[in-house]
């Protein structure tokens, strides 16, 4: 266990931050209320003091803008790690990432590739209402240029982020906002991380949960709840959103013949969508059961507690979900 | 009443069958022993042949469905038979015809499980994973009764039904032997006979003739046997509701090895009244066909007695079960030389052993002898058969 350190994901995501400043002169990190706040998220306390204005930048609430000025930089040599404070709020740069960002190196022929890591906080679970809870991951991992990541886990947390800054294509960072108080172990692995690659979190024989973000931990639990029942569910952590790792899904899938998509995302046009299409293009004649998809509820993010866990994928449906592709008598 | 073609018992213990195909559809004029479909049974495919003339009128049963014996497969007109309406309720796709549900509603009312059945028309639900392995094992996935969600048939379902099939045909063999066991007094007698003269005619006669009109020694037994019966009632025909019924035209079954295991016991017919090279012939066909798992149904059912022989074998004199609802049952050993007194002295001969498995309800051990001797008798003189 020497090798192992506990921590929370939001002091996973500094330590990253800041042994990238410290590695790289190039690094700088910019957003709102970044420096003097801490971040919104207490993800860069300290790094003002530690670091300085030069490279600890606050913007003004101008989304288009500081981002805009991100890709700028990473075409003149720098290596910004820009933060837009929550997903909803990145719409409002999403001409400067989908028009700039994603298309410049294609256009340029590869001569001006942007290589800038943006951050951002998704999802919900915090009672911060619909503003500030959505997972509109989908979106990004739409359009192609972009690389999309949501680390899960500690060493994710970690090691994604030097991984993404050593990326020559611009690279989303999509880090759910109800992660940042989870603790857990950092271990070795954390700095030896791949960028792309899904991974098997939890061995199983009986059926797989294809997830990413925090619905990894509701797929944990359902798989003990279900685990109690005689069900053994193998759960695959997609970690990157763009490009989709399909060959561990299939592999998966090969093994377990059944498959539960569990995307914090809207049902309608969601990846669970898209990934069901990849499951049937590629591994119909190993299904076994009609694939199933749990999502949030298609409707805002509602903001008192209640309403809100009601919306979100938790685990009691992920385990009725699973439930419903075995018999009655299972 | 129209005419009704049903499934018939393709033999003694077949209590169902799943339609392979038809080879006929509404429209077609059929006459007495047209094969009709083909039936997949514990025995293999077996072309069904049809009972009555008539034109086809309605198709009841469609292929891939598995319905017990004397299901009504097929309506005919026959003659003297009145067009009427359809009378027969129709089997196909019963138990697994789901029922329409209400589809979820958008805007909150979506769940993430879908599982609202597709409407009725729509084909079997089987999974696309058990689809697959069924056509790896040769199983009709669609006849199954599924255990997965909403009825469907999954990959387990048909595994479990592969290790089944596979074990079908020993299934049947078990079943029609503890019947046999169970309910038939048997006893048993046997006869060393020298065939010395036998085999001599055989190799001259297949010296003279070309390659394929020779003679097995199976075809000259075969022949002796239908004969024998012929003169010897008690032997050929079938013991049913307490009572024998000896059968008119004898038609002996002969047990075949199936490659895979298991056997079975087609019967070449009229088997009296063919010449050897006729009877060769269906015997070399029979052999065949009951290998490619293709039998007709009344070759099937057919046998008033059965001949098992191990000729090629290396066993001196088989103890055989009666099949029911026959009452006798003849072996044959290996023929091989053996030390036999002839005229006082003892020299090296070609002997068989012949064997008789005799039902005790209908007849006795002095018949039984008196059959073994007389068919021995005809054996040993080829030249009258």
């Amino acid at each position: 266990m020497s090798d192992t350190v506990r921590m929370t994901y939001r002091e996973a995501v500094k330590q990253a931050i800041r042994e990238a400043l410290q590695a790289d002169p190039r690094v700088f990190l910019m957003g709102e209320d970044v420096g003097k706040y801490g971040g919104c998220f207490a993800v860069t306390k300290g790094l003002l003091d530690e670091f300085g204005e030069e490279r600890i930048r606050d913007t003004p609430l101008s989304e288009s803008a500081f981002v805009g000025a991100g890709i700028g930089a990473a075409l003149g040599g720098m290596r910004p790690i820009v933060e837009i404070m929550t997903v909803n709020f990145s719409l409002l740069a999403l001409d400067q990432i989908v028009n700039n960002a994603a298309t410049l190196c294609h256009m340029s022929g590869g001569q001006f590739p942007v290589p800038m890591v943006i951050r951002m906080a998704t999802g919900a679970g915090r009672q911060l209402a619909a503003q500030h809870s959505h997972s509109l991951e989908a979106w990004y991992a739409h359009v192609p240029g972009l690389r999309v990541v949501e680390p899960a886990t500690i060493d994710d947390a970690r090691g994604m982020l030097p991984a993404a800054l050593a990326c020559p294509d611009p690279v989303i960072v999509f880090e759910p906002i109800s992660l940042y108080n989870m603790e857990g172990e950092l271990t070795a692995a954390a700095s030896d991380v791949k960028l792309d690659g899904a991974r098997v979190h939890r061995s199983g024989r009986d059926v797989t949960l294809v997830t990413w973000g925090a619905s990894l931990w509701r797929c944990v639990a359902a798989a003990e709840q279900l685990a109690a029942d005689g069900i053994e569910a193998e759960i695959v952590d997609l970690r990157s959103l763009r490009p989709l790792d399909d060959a561990t899904v299939l592999a998966s899938l090969g093994r377990t013949k059944r498959v539960v998509i569990v995307d914090e995302g809207w049902r309608s046009g969601s990846l669970a969508a898209e990934i069901a299409m990849r499951i049937v293009e590629q591994g119909f004649y190993d299904l076994d059961a009609p694939i199933a998809r749990v999502c949030s509820e298609e409707v805002p993010i509602p903001y008192p507690r209640h309403l809100e866990e009601a919306a979100l994928p938790g685990p009691a449906r992920i385990v009725a979900a699973v439930r419903g592709l075995f018999s009655d008598a299972r | 009443m129209p005419g009704e073609f049903r499934l018939p018992a393709l033999g003694a213990d077949m209590d169902e069958g799943t339609i392979v195909e038809w080879h006929v559809g509404p429209g077609s004029r059929v006459k007495r022993g047209d094969v009709v479909a083909v039936v997949e049974t514990d025995k293999g495919a077996i072309d069904v042949e049809i009972f009555e003339d008539g034109v086809v009128r309605e198709i009841v049963v469609q292929p891939g469905t598995r319905v017990p014996v004397g299901t009504v497969l097929a309506l005919l007109e026959t003659e003297g038979s009145p067009p009427a309406a359809a009378t027969a309720a129709a089997g196909r796709g019963e138990g697994r015809t789901p029922s329409p549900a209400p589809v979820g509603e958008d805007a909150g009312g979506v769940r993430e499980v879908s599982l609202a059945p597709p409407p009725a028309s729509l084909r079997a639900r089987v999974s696309p994973a058990a689809r697959k392995r069924a056509r790896e094992l040769g199983v009709d996935a669609e006849s199954l009764r599924g255990s997965g969600p909403a009825g469907a048939v999954t990959l387990e379902d048909v595994e479990a039904a592969g290790k089944v099939e596979s074990g079908g045909m020993r299934a049947a063999i078990a079943a029609a032997m503890s019947r046999s066991k169970r309910e038939i007094p048997h006893y048993y007698l046997s006869l060393a006979v020298d065939v010395t003269a036998v085999t001599d005619w055989l190799a001259a006669h297949n010296a003279s003739v070309p390659v394929t009109r020779r003679l097995l020694f199976a075809a000259l037994l075969v022949k002796a046997l239908a004969l024998t019966c012929r003169q010897t009632p008690g032997f050929s025909g079938f013991h049913r509701d307490g009572r024998f019924e000896e059968s008119a035209a004898v038609h002996v079954g002969v047990a075949v090895a199936l490659r895979g295991g298991g056997l079975v016991a087609p019967a070449i017919t009229d088997t009296a009244d063919k010449p050897l090279e006729v009877l060769m012939e269906e015997f070399r066909a029979l052999v065949a066909r009951a290998r490619a798992g293709r039998l007709r149904a009344s070759e099937l059912a057919a046998p008033t007695i059965i001949l098992t022989s191990l000729g090629e074998g290396s066993v001196d004199a088989v103890f055989p079960i009666i099949q029911p609802p026959q009452v006798a049952i003849v072996g044959a050993g290996a023929i091989g030389a053996r030390p036999w007194v002839v005229d006082g002295a003892v020299v090296p001969r070609q002997v068989l052993t012949l064997s008789l498995g005799a039902d005790h309800r209908v007849t006795d051990g002095r018949l039984g002898a008196q059959f073994l001797a007389r068919l021995a008798q005809r054996l040993v003189d080829p030249g009258s058969l």
